[in-house]
């Protein structure tokens, strides 16, 4: 059968969701930004609720997730995500209201922020891009870098006696009492996008029943920073960041799992 | 018992010629082509067309959303 007879408006059973904009992505070749963009939106197009969710865009390489998902938007100070979506819930609690945030943003300079929004047990729901590194900036230390990861900043490795340990962001918020749903989720296979897809419908229909928190971490890779080849980034994340970052539930329906 | 067809449509130009669509495929469809496009990437097409099957696997790991699939049922 000729693929032109395949390649018609009638067959087609996969293709961009219209919630993001035909604006070429400005992330490097490979990076999963862009996949945890992408699913984002589907699950908001899915749920039929794009005229009433507003996103909040952080300071990193994401910066400019305006510019790629189709809703209402807004762009915070470098950390402050958490706390401008708790003032656009607060002051409109029948939206949907969303942070999508790097581990320098939300661990470090945003880690107050971040601590208390879950602690006061925010309805929001916070996308957690872990690529244990400062994308935007160059490739600095991040507090996700694992330990004996070279960055810019820790050019021999990291050193855990004199730069501490790497910051297990997810499994600190999922102790908070305001925490209603933790998890930890992947894109670089398709299940694990699957998968990850699914955790984020989860948060928002949390959000819809105003159970409180949903903070949904996605294990990603920076390679650029990590100056590696997509797919080996993609295999070296596996092997690597996994160990140290399991994915799976964390906390489910406001318990604890194990 | 019905086959399936599957056929997948890059969208060249945007296409960031990263790879990671091609482990993703269950069936070797997919590879990088020799040619460049503007921007100077390698773009993804089918080398092997015949053996799609219209999972779209790689759609659903493209970070660039580049990938649209096709499937049809042959009786
Ligand atoms: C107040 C302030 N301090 C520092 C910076 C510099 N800066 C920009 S992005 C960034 C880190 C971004 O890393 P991350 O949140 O992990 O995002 P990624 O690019 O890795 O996705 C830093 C430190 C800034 N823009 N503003
Ligand atoms: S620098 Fe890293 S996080 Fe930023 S776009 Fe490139 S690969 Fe992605
Ligand atoms: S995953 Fe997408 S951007 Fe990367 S090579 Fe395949 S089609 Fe191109
Ligand atoms: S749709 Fe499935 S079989 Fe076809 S190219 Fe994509 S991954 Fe391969
Ligand atoms: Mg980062």
């Amino acid at each position: 059968m000729d693929v032109k007879e395949i390649i018609k408006p009638e067959n087609l059973v996969y293709k961009k969701t219209k919630l993001m904009t035909d604006a070429p992505l400005s992330y490097c070749p490979g990076c999963g930004h862009g996949t945890a963009h992408r699913i984002t939106m589907e699950v908001v197009e899915e749920m039929g609720i794009w005229e009433d969710t507003i996103g909040v865009a952080p300071v990193g390489c994401s910066v400019l997730a305006y510019d790629f998902m189709n809703i209402d938007m807004t762009q915070a100070a470098h950390g402050r995500a958490p706390a401008v979506a708790t003032g656009i819930k607060r002051v409109w609690p029948n939206k949907y209201v969303f942070t999508y945030q790097g581990d320098g943003d939300l661990a470090a300079i945003g880690g107050n922020e971040t601590i208390h929004a879950c602690n006061r047990g925010e309805n929001i729901v916070i996308i957690f891009v872990n690529n244990g590194i400062y994308g935007m900036t160059g490739g600095q230390m991040a507090p996700t870098t694992l330990p004996g990861m070279k960055s810019s900043t820790s050019p021999y490795g990291r050193d855990v006696k004199t730069m501490g340990f790497p910051l297990k962001m997810t499994e600190l918020v999922a102790q908070l009492p305001g925490t209603h749903y933790v998890t930890r989720q992947a894109v670089h296979t398709p299940n694990a996008v699957r998968k990850a897809k699914k955790a984020i419908r989860k948060a928002f229909e949390i959000q819809k029943e105003n159970k409180g928190l949903a903070f949904v971490e996605i294990v990603s890779n920076c390679n650029s920073g990590w100056k590696m080849e997509p797919v080996d980034a993609n295999n070296w994340m596996v092997d690597n960041m996994f160990p140290y970052f399991p994915l799976g539930d964390i906390k489910v329906d406001g318990e604890l799992v194990k | 018992m019905a086959k399936i067809k599957g056929a997948i449509e890059v969208d060249v130009e945007k296409c960031k010629g990263c790879g990671v669509c091609i482990p993703a495929c269950p069936t070797d469809v997919i590879l990088l082509a020799k040619d460049v496009n503007g921007k100077g990437y390698h773009y993804a097409y089918m080398e092997n067309p015949e053996a799609c099957i219209g999972c779209v696997n790689c759609a659903v790991v493209c970070p660039d959303g580049v990938i649209s699939v096709y499937k049809v049922k042959v009786a």
